[in-house]
């Protein structure tokens, strides 16, 4: 039995929400295959009040052992420190207090979500609320824990980055916690599970044709790439999202026709720009794919839309495609 | 007299506490308070327009689609727009999918496991109900996970993910379903409706979403419970513990109307006073502070402001205090269907107040409702008609623009004002803020406040059983209450 603790801290609740659709049957059912425990979960348990108290101090004392201490949301330092902006409700702590004392007793500590990770939108531009995540500030280590915090494991926090994220990567990361651990080497630079962290989210991008040539939309519902005008951050962006999709067999952001925000990035509260909108300068895109040189990246944009078949440039600015594929010849 | 305080209060969305004075067995007072502030209107302010379609739906991530609609309509109200009725009719399915997936996550998950708890055991319906809805492992449970994940791929073949899309936007929807995707959403939805007819209803849709009367209610509840359907549980629940007497909340019921298509609501908007009909008063609308974390006065939500102040003295909740005209409004499923005329719920309700079984009845009704409706905007959704307008540039606008929708707890607001393309003011009044918003000035409590009043409380662990089904009746979610 691998026993899990579940604390919402500054969150508006989506990763739970994104987590009850796990594999078309919810986290709970999910996470029988791997013989997971949830000793107390904020929406799920049946516990509440000094009930719940009650699991919590009996994990602080010791006489409940606990493997994963999960929390979704910011945590709110504020104001001043005192932690005021977030109260575990029924006590007279604060819920920082409350996760830098059960962070001791854990083995492992997981930030459900780009806000317990990084901080996220709650640590936006105008917040007065002081929050982070819990071993980051946007792409700063330090947060509620420090940089040098390790869980009992000896592992960092590990951080299911994505806002939300996908339901999957909080069951596969629990999963590989309870089914024999997981090593340093299998956490990416920002201490993301490499499992999916390590592909880009454009990779497996249905509009990939248009991205190669370089055929962009030009507003909403148009079926080009959404990366020239529209903010589209795919191409920089840490996650496995158009390979493996969302909610049932189709969704992903850039396949609904919006662009990626970079969701599962320190700092992405506070883009450039603005978020649905490509910062530009000189009238080329600043935020280019990671290990591209610009030079080439320019070149080769250039010669792909010299190339770009009339079918292509003309459904990029279309919502439906209007010229099928047809041989060169066959066409009107 | 003594003092009771329960918190965490789980089972809802979000943060609560409540405290209760009790005296001869009974709630004398209640305050509820929201006890977490994130500051989502300060991070608006100063922002490029359209930021607001990224950053509201985080507000909250169990209505995210209500906070993207409402944002987008705010939007489009400054941009002087009009969405095609092709993108409405998407955005309609996938905000209604939203609804309907709360509706039965409450249901399920939130309020009826409170029926398996110890107090109860001695009840002939206690095992059956334990096996059904035992937190975390009953069978139900179970069963409307696969349900609700199901209903939820209408958000992955319309807007590309659940929660927190962008793409419902001021001109409509980023995308244009296919034929096949409409052949998805039928499945889907055919799907929806097996769940609902044969696991929670044991009878047809149409039985329960055109039920006139009591009477036929109680035929309905028998029905359900001779095919061992969920409602029947319910319904032989609530008349074992006589439910209907507990958690009368106020007589003002209101609803800003839902699932907009050309201007028309498929629930009328509106307002209901002790059993009389009146229109929405959105002028009359004011936030009350006097008994919440922020400095200021209380103001309209074009005017008011968000300055949070923890010392504020006698202050207990990170929930402002909306009233209209003065006075607290009871907001949610039940009062969508009052204010909407079905004649089920007025029956019920007649000029009086909700209680915590009137509240469950309209939620189920409501879930009937939406499932029709849902069926009929796909049969209308036409594969190559226009879904999204060009917008004006952002970066030109100036000027003030109201987003009202209904999101499944009740009436959600969204005030804008942009000068020269940037956010100078966004306020933001959430359903739950109505619901469970502390005491304003003239000390009146907020409606969950006074509902809570008279509830019996006996001595002991589990004595507070009926302030839990009160409490979880409203379906709080307290993470859009304070923003």
């Amino acid at each position: 039995m691998f026993n899990i603790l579940w604390l919402q801290a500054g969150s508006c609740g989506g990763c739970t929400m994104a987590a009850l659709t796990a594999e078309d049957r919810g986290l709970i059912q999910a996470l029988k295959a791997f013989d997971v425990n949830v000793l107390w979960h904020p929406a799920l348990s049946l516990e509440t009040g000094e009930d719940a108290l009650g699991i919590l101090q009996d994990v602080l004392d010791g006489r409940q052992s606990l493997d994963a201490l999960c929390v979704e949301g910011s945590v709110l330092r504020g104001p001043g420190g005192s932690g005021r902006f977030q109260m575990l409700a029924g006590t007279d702590r604060s819920m920082a207090a409350w996760i830098a004392d059960l962070a001791l007793r854990a083995r492992y500590v997981v930030a459900v979500g780009t806000c317990a990770a990084f901080g996220g939108i709650p640590m936006a531009d105008g917040a007065v609320t002081d929050a982070c995540g819990l071993t980051y500030e946007g792409d700063e280590a330090g947060g509620l824990l420090g940089s040098n915090f390790r869980s009992r494991s000896g592992l960092p926090v590990i951080n299911i980055a994505g806002c939300a994220p996908h339901p999957d990567w909080i069951c596969e990361t629990l999963g590989l916690l309870a089914t024999g651990g997981m090593e340093a080497a299998q956490l990416d630079a920002f201490s993301r599970p490499r499992f999916y962290a390590d592909h880009l989210a454009h990779h497996g991008c249905s509009r990939n044709e248009y991205y190669e040539f370089k055929a962009s939309a030009k507003r909403f519902s148009h079926l080009g790439c959404l990366m020239e005008n529209l903010g589209c951050k795919a191409t920089q962006a840490a996650g496995d999202c158009n390979i493996r999709s969302w909610n049932g067999s189709m969704g992903s952001c850039p396949d609904a026709g919006f662009p990626c925000i970079a969701c599962t990035s320190p700092g992405f509260e506070q883009p450039t720009d603005a978020f649905q909108e490509t910062a530009k300068r000189a009238g080329i895109p600043i935020g280019l794919p990671v290990d591209m040189p610009k030079a080439w990246f320019i070149a080769l944009a250039a010669l792909s839309k010299s190339a770009t078949p009339e079918r292509v440039k003309s459904n990029a600015v279309s919502d439906h495609v209007v010229v099928p594929p047809a041989r060169l010849g066959e066409s009107e | 007299m003594t003092r009771r305080i329960i918190g965490p209060f789980n089972r809802v969305e979000g943060d609560l506490e409540v405290r209760l004075d009790i005296a001869a067995g009974k709630v004398e007072a209640a305050r509820v308070s929201a006890s977490m502030y994130r500051g989502f209107e300060q991070i608006l302010h100063g922002r490029p327009m359209m930021d607001a379609i990224s950053i509201n739906p985080r507000i909250c991530g169990i209505c995210s689609v209500s906070q993207s609609v409402a944002t987008a309509d705010a939007l489009a109200d400054l941009l002087g727009i009009v969405q095609p009725e092709n993108g409405r009719l998407g955005i309609n399915l996938v905000h209604a999918a939203e609804n309907l997936a709360d509706h039965l996550t409450h249901f399920y998950l939130f309020f009826m496991p409170d029926f398996t708890r110890a107090v109860y055991g001695q009840k002939p319906w206690f095992d059956d109900a334990s096996a059904r809805f035992a937190a975390k492992s009953g069978r139900g449970q179970s069963a409307v996970l696969a349900a609700r994940a199901r209903l939820l791929n209408i958000t992955g073949i319309l807007v590309g993910k659940w929660p927190h899309t962008l793409a419902i936007q001021p001109g409509g929807l980023t995308h244009a379903p296919d034929e096949g995707a409409c052949m998805r959403l039928k499945s889907v939805l055919a799907d929806t409706r097996t769940f609902l007819q044969d696991v929670l209803f044991g009878q047809p849709l149409e039985h329960i979403a055109n039920l006139e009367g009591r009477q036929a209610l109680g035929v309905a509840i028998d029905t359900a419970l001779a095919a061992g359907a969920d409602f029947g549980r319910f319904g032989r629940i609530a008349r074992n513990l006589s439910l209907e007497a507990y958690g009368q909340g106020y007589t003002r019921f209101m609803s800003f109307g839902a699932y907009l298509i050309a201007g028309e609501a498929a629930f009328a908007p509106g307002m209901m006073d002790a059993g009389t009909r009146h229109a929405l008063r959105v002028p009359d609308f004011a936030e009350e502070l006097s008994h919440s974390w922020y400095s200021g006065e209380p103001a309209h939500p074009e005017q008011g402001e968000t300055h949070p102040d923890a010392d504020r003295e006698g202050a207990y909740s990170w929930s402002k205090a909306p009233r209209v005209a003065g006075e607290p409004v009871e907001v949610g499923a039940i009062a969508r269907q009052v204010v909407a005329g079905h004649s089920l719920m007025l029956d019920l309700v007649g000029g009086g107040p909700a209680n915590v079984y009137t509240r469950i009845v309209a939620r189920m009704v409501e879930s009937a409702r939406i499932v029709l409706l849902m069926e009929d905007w796909v049969r209308r959704l036409e594969p190559l008609a226009p879904v999204n307008l060009d917008t004006p540039h952002a970066s030109q606008q100036s000027g003030s623009g109201v987003g009202l929708v209904e999101a499944a707890r009740g009436s959600l607001g969204h005030w804008v004002r942009i000068e020269a393309g940037r956010i100078e003011h966004y306020q933001i009044i959430a359903p739950t803020t109505w619901n469970f918003s502390p005491r304003d000035g003239a000390g009146k409590p907020g409606a969950v406040e006074y509902a809570l009043e008279g509830t019996p409380v006996a001595d002991g662990d589990e004595g507070d059983a009926m302030v839990q089904h009160v409490v979880r009746s409203f379906d709080p979610c307290m993470a859009c209450t304070v923003h």
